[in-house]
């Protein structure tokens, strides 16, 4: 029993150790768009873990990131912007005076994109978690939209749809590889903690878990508020691998991509939401040439912008209909090498 | 131990408890008896705060409980096992019973010994999922699961319901150790005349959401049987 504990933990070791080693390599070796993608890559797999928390370990389907992601890139950016930078590039109106005041270091500012997400995500959950129901779909999707009109209507302070230019780009392989491996560890802390066991517990039966005496309140807002601060986190990330970031960027779409990749892991597993981004964030990348006009040789057709998200939308509803546990269903990849019979 | 006084319960517009009143003997088994869609798991839930009340009082040791939020409720001892079983299917058995202990109020931090005891095919599950036991097994994964919040009142709906014999006769010894040996207060919901017959101490009948007749088993008679109970 001892034994098999060490050699679990020298597995997980080995595999963060390679995970970071690979992280190094790349970014001293491969090319620029490689680079590029693999930043992408770890960004996502810190949005799409967390969002895995609330919607499939804690089964409350919620529709939340892009909104959390464009407060985190907001907050990051005016925080990364120093006041001269940010000076010239209001064009819309004059930004108030504090706007300008506003500066930190990315460290600092990574932590204030996500402690600003989490704080509106506690808000939330008290309207949302305090009555039994399935509302927390609606008003994410509302808080989404809300978000998005916020940052289009106030360009005092975001500069509205021309959005924030010339962030510093402080996101490397270091930086997002390295807090995409802190976030993986975390959340799978949490799942396998007391509050992950109640977590998983609200999901497969709620009733029969408040009769328990699990406070769902208490275990739903501990899950949506870690969501909404890793997705603060990530998209100050993004803000600062872009360089530059408007209202556009963060619509339903964002969230939807989303939704594909946890769906496509297993809804509730981990190594599943890894997975899933590595396949749509890399796929998607390599199906650029479907949204490009092409010649087939007989017939020619034009450019089709969108045309990979056709493609991605098909692979859900395909998922949805005949494989409804996505890859990975609800196991993790430690489970993948037990014994039958075991969980 | 535990008075339910005069509650009323809607499911929106539908009135389903009407003025029910009744009285559990400390250290008794109960048998709450009634046709399908009386009222019975209603109630089952009303107590345990899973659905709210319109009216009426449920005393427990002598305080009000029915503003009680619900999961405080395992936390003064009243333990629930719901109808039909509902286990955490994605959780292993152990991590079921350690849910149990969430709402503990003695803050025990492991599975007691004596639950293996009187469920031992759960000490050789213990890392099966839930859903992966049979139906038997899983009713007595309920029951075990709501013994680790060490109860002092035990809600057990239909526990005999759809369950192969030999399991339902574990389950009768099972109820008959608890109430005699640990004093345990049990509230058994049960359709099967001779189970209720062999473990029950009191009955209550309910037809459409109220009491309409109790007393000692033993006075359980024919005629209210035929009135009441038989289809
Ligand atoms: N969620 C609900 N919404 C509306 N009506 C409900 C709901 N649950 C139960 N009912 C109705 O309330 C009445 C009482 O149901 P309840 O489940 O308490 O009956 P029961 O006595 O436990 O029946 P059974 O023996 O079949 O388990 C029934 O008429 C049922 O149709
Ligand atoms: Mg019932």
């Amino acid at each position: 029993m001892n034994l098999i504990i060490k050699k679990e933990q020298w597995i997980n070791l080995a595999i963060v150790a390679s995970t970071l080693w690979f992280m190094w390599f790349a970014q001293t070796h491969f090319d620029e768009y490689t680079v590029r993608i693999l930043n992408n890559i770890a960004i996502f797999t810190i949005l799409a873990v967390s969002y895995n928390l609330i919607n499939g370990v804690t089964g409350q389907f919620s529709l939340e990131p892009n909104g959390f992601v464009a407060i985190g890139a907001y907050v990051a950016a005016l925080l990364l912007l120093d006041g001269d930078a940010k000076e010239y590039q209001y064009d819309i109106e004059d930004p108030y005076p504090w706007v300008l005041l506003l500066h930190a270091n990315f460290v600092w500012a990574l932590f204030f994109a996500g402690t600003f997400s989490a704080i509106l995500a506690l808000i939330l959950s008290f309207p949302v978690f305090r009555v039994r129901g399935d509302y927390l779909a609606i008003v994410t999707l509302g808080f989404g939209f809300i978000i998005r009109i916020i940052a289009i209507n106030n360009p005092e302070v975001t500069n509205g749809s021309l959005g924030l230019n010339d962030i510093p780009e402080y996101s490397n392989l270091y930086w997002t590889g390295g807090i995409a491996t802190l976030a993986v560890i975390g959340i799978l802390n949490i799942i396998y903690s007391k509050y992950g066991r109640a977590m998983k517990a609200i999901r497969d039966d709620e009733d029969a878990a408040i009769a328990m005496g699990v406070n769902t309140f208490k275990v739903k807002t501990l899950a949506f508020c870690t969501s909404a601060f890793l997705e603060g986190v990530g998209g100050g990330l993004l803000a600062a691998l872009l360089t530059s970031i408007s209202p556009d960027l963060f619509t339903f779409f964002f969230t939807f991509q989303l939704l594909i990749i946890i769906v496509l892991g297993g809804l509730g597993s981990t190594t599943g939401a890894i997975i899933g981004t590595i396949l749509v964030i890399g796929g998607s990348e390599w199906m650029r040439f479907l949204d490009e006009p092409m010649n087939f040789g007989f017939m020619e057709t034009p450019a089709m912008p969108g045309m990979r998200m056709v493609v991605f939308s098909v692979i859900l509803i395909f998922v949805m209909l005949f494989a409804r546990e996505g890859i990975m269903g609800k196991r993790e990849l430690k489970d993948l090498f037990k014994k039958r019979g075991e969980s | 131990m535990i008075k339910i006084d005069k509650l009323n319960q809607f499911y929106g517009q539908s009135h389903t408890l009407w003025d029910l009143t009744l009285e559990l003997n400390t250290g008794n088994c109960t048998c709450l008896m009634g046709r399908n869609g009386v009222g019975k798991t209603t109630l089952a839930k009303a107590i345990m705060g899973l659905l709210p009340v319109k009216s009426g009082s449920i005393i427990y040791d002598g305080k009000d409980i029915s503003k009680l939020s619900s999961d405080k409720r395992a936390g003064i001892g009243i333990g629930y096992v719901p109808q039909g079983r509902e286990i955490f299917s994605q959780l292993s058995v152990k991590e079921n019973l350690d849910i149990g202990l969430l709402g503990n109020r003695n803050g025990l931090k492991s599975v007691p010994q004596k639950i293996y005891e009187l469920f031992p095919v759960l000490k050789e599950m213990l890392k099966r999922k839930g859903g992966d036991l049979s139906g038997g097994q899983q009713q007595q994964l309920a029951i075990a699961r709501a013994l680790c919040i060490e109860p002092k009142l035990l809600i057990l709906d239909e526990p005999s319901e759809g369950i192969q014999p030999n399991i339902v006769q574990q389950i009768g010894s099972v109820i008959d150790y608890l109430t005699k040996e640990e004093k345990i207060t049990v509230m058994l919901i049960e359709q099967k005349l001779p189970f209720a017959r062999k473990h029950g101490d009191d009955f209550y009948i309910i037809d459409r959401g109220s009491v309409v007749a109790n007393g000692e088993i033993s006075q359980l008679s024919d005629d209210i049987i035929k009135q009441y109970l038989s289809v």
